[in-house]
């Protein structure tokens, strides 16, 4: 779970890590207030989940109200696409926050090493571009330390950080004080990732974070109340994404025409890389899960069919603890409830596979054929997909 | 010889008292695996289909001689769990649950290594040794007894492959099932150095997916240390950058943990990859018929 540059610094306020000055508006009235308040000059800041914002005129300095006003009437609502062309992500909200002077820009972050098994830090005085190009340019320049999680980080081990990061002296301690709070912030928050980029020095020679990027281990939402809400209240969020996270299923949006429901993550995903092969594009991930039963399917094909862009449905269960009858009879209930008008490929396999696909020849659905093996049946929708095309 | 779980395997079950807790601990039951204890505080003194329950897993311990964990409580509770499995000093904790938090795990891996205590998973089916003992959710009808090796993240991939393999004649010495979260108290490696050391194994599948680095860690392992075939499998080609495939583990960082990069360090090691689960497992039938 990915949180806004802005939730990420009131983060960082709680933490004790210096941020700029600043406060969160969607719509224009509430930016210029809050540039009112602050003094200029502001910079003003879209909010949305990806990088290259300056370079898509998401970020403006203003020096009076009417700039303020002028800005961020341009930047709300604008779309930005990121650097590789992901998005476009729609601007809601704007950070307004007071205009650093900048002497230096380093860059500092936390990251969980799932290869170590570590929190892994990292500090260069090389901020301001990504951390690749960082690693590229000038290895040397980008200092690491991993940090044993039992023992924790010590402000003696920030410090040699620092120093061997080739911190300006006069703020080793602050740089390092800054290291502490930010590897608290981490455990704390339960973040997998927190990149300050750049962490500055300003004119009178103060630490401060001035982007925050932060991802939250959404399994540890439950003892996160307030970020569990942030991440709810993401307009953005794909509407079926949206329908099956309200019912309890693990949904991705992709962006082709064939829908894809299969039971556990690595089938499913498996099933999304035969598809293609196959010629096919798949329109979402589904995994059903590992027991499903017959009021799952119903959900599942609800959510999977409510995508206009959706030709034909593609079904791969291999039924362990899944029981294949029970899928069968999820598939005759959602075409009992459900005006299902694409056609339904289903391939079951596994524990009471018989079964199931007896209940489905008995049912005799519109629509739906029956294929024994994976790729048969991708190669089957694939088919079906592009003759609705 | 299998590894991780054979016939000397004493099992308790910490959560037995739930409902996936006892349906699968009946069901490994049922198979032939010596369920010794359940585990639940404020349970203890009941029993579950015959199987005393405990209050702590050192009581179980104790009492029952169990050498062996399962973990089927809930995620907010299992590194609790797990932690008191190794203090009790069981040789084996294989975690079942889902869900269960990064920053749990991360002091909860470090201890088990310090201990000398063999973690699979979490959110892993379990491990199954053919003939001998079961122990997680992994169907069993689907793997006959025989010497390939099975090691993976994904568990319904695993039956997929399994099944094809059957038909083909072909049986396992031992699935594991290491688990789709981002930090699991054992990789590929240390699964495949399990296999390689072990007279039942001849052939190993190794059954990856998108996500972290262990499949590419794997492959310089393999070829160093690994004499026994290899024959792989990668799921995840087409997920998109930034984008949890429904295992926590399972996303694609920036340009990092992608299924090409994981499948050309295993082919530029000599492992062949099948394309699909269906290519992988002909893959294997073929190493192991010639």
């Amino acid at each position: 779970m990915d949180l806004l540059e802005y939730q990420g610094k009131q983060l960082f306020a709680r933490s004790g890590v210096a941020v700029p000055e600043g406060g969160a508006a969607a719509d224009v009235d509430a930016a210029v207030a809050v540039a009112e308040r602050i003094g200029y000059p502001c910079v003003i800041k879209a909010q949305v989940q990806i990088g290259g914002r300056g370079k898509a005129g998401g970020i403006k300095v203003a020096k009076d109200s009417d700039e303020a006003r002028a800005h961020a009437g341009s930047i709300i609502g604008m779309d930005i696409r990121g650097p590789r062309g992901e998005g476009p992500f729609k601007v809601h909200e704007v950070w307004v926050e007071v205009a650093s002077e900048i002497d230096a820009e380093y860059y500092a972050s936390v990251i969980l090493d799932r290869s170590a098994k570590k929190p892994l830090l990292m500090l260069s005085r090389m901020g301001g571009m990504n951390v690749e190009e960082i690693a590229e340019t000038d290895p040397d320049a980008l200092v690491r330390l991993h940090v044993m999680p039992s023992a924790g980080l010590s402000i003696d081990d920030a410090r040699r950080l620092a120093v061997d990061a080739q911190i300006d002296e006069d703020v080793v301690e602050a740089v390092a004080e800054t290291m502490v709070k930010l590897y608290g912030a981490f455990g704390a928050n339960d973040a997998t990732l927190i990149e300050v980029n750049p962490l500055i020095v300003t004119t009178a020679r103060d630490v401060v974070a001035l982007d925050a990027k932060v991802t939250i281990d959404g399994s540890a939402l439950f003892r996160h109340e307030q970020l569990a809400e942030a991440v709810d209240d993401d307009p953005d969020q794909d509407p079926q994404e949206r329908m099956a996270k309200e019912r309890g299923l693990t949904y991705v949006a992709l962006d082709g025409d064939i829908g894809i429901l299969g039971n556990g993550a690595g089938l499913c995903m498996s099933t999304l890389d035969v598809v293609a092969n196959a010629g096919g594009r798949p329109a979402n991930f589904l995994d059903a899960g590992g027991g499903s039963k017959a009021e799952a399917i119903v959900d599942a094909l609800e959510v999977i069919t409510s995508n206009a862009r959706v030709k034909a449905v593609l079904f791969n269960i291999f039924g362990g603890i899944t029981r294949c009858d029970e899928v069968a009879k999820g598939i005759i209930e959602a075409f009992e409830r459900v005006e299902i008008e694409v056609p339904l490929v289903v391939r079951l396999d596994g524990t009471n596979s018989e079964e199931g696909l007896g209940l489905l020849a008995e049912a005799g659905l519109p629509n739906l054929s029956v294929e024994k093996t994976m790729l048969g049946a991708a190669e089957a929708v694939v088919e079906l997909a592009a003759g609705r095309a | 010889m299998s590894i991780i779980i054979d016939s000397d395997t004493k099992l308790a079950v910490s959560g037995l008292t739930g409902r996936e807790g006892s349906f699968h601990g009946l069901r490994n039951r049922d198979y032939g695996t010596d369920l010794v204890a359940g585990v639940t505080p404020g349970k203890g003194g009941q029993d579950v289909d015959g199987v005393p329950v405990f209050d702590s897993i050192a009581e179980a311990v104790s009492e029952r001689g169990a050498n062996t964990s399962m973990i089927f409580v809930p995620a907010r509770f299992a590194g609790a769990a797990i932690e008191e499995a190794i203090d009790a000093g069981v040789e084996t904790v294989i975690a079942i649950t889902e869900g269960i938090p990064v920053h749990d795990m991360l002091p909860t891996y470090w201890k088990a290594r310090e201990r000398g205590v063999r973690l699979i998973g979490p959110n892993c089916p379990g491990v199954l040794s053919p003939g001998k003992a079961n122990v997680g959710i992994i169907p069993a009808q689907f793997f006959d007894r025989g010497s390939i090796g099975v090691v993976s993240k994904s568990g319904t991939l695993t039956y997929q492959i399994g099944n094809e393999l059957k038909q083909a004649g072909l049986g396992n010495s031992t699935i594991v099932g290491i688990g789709g979260d981002p930090i699991v108290g054992s990789d590929f490696i240390d699964v495949l150095e399990l296999f390689e050391n072990d007279l039942e194994t001849e052939l190993i599948v190794m059954v990856g997916e998108i996500g972290g680095d262990a499949e590419e860690r794997a492959a310089d392992h393999i070829a160093e240390s690994v004499t026994k075939p290899v024959v792989g499998y990668i799921a995840g080609f087409t997920a998109p950058p930034g984008k949890q495939m429904g295992h926590a583990g399972a996303i694609i960082s920036g340009s990092s943990g992608t299924a090409e990069a994981k499948k050309d360090a295993l082919e530029a090691r000599g492992v062949r990859v099948g394309t699909s689960p269906s290519e992988a497992a002909a893959i294997a039938a073929e190493i192991a018929g010639s």
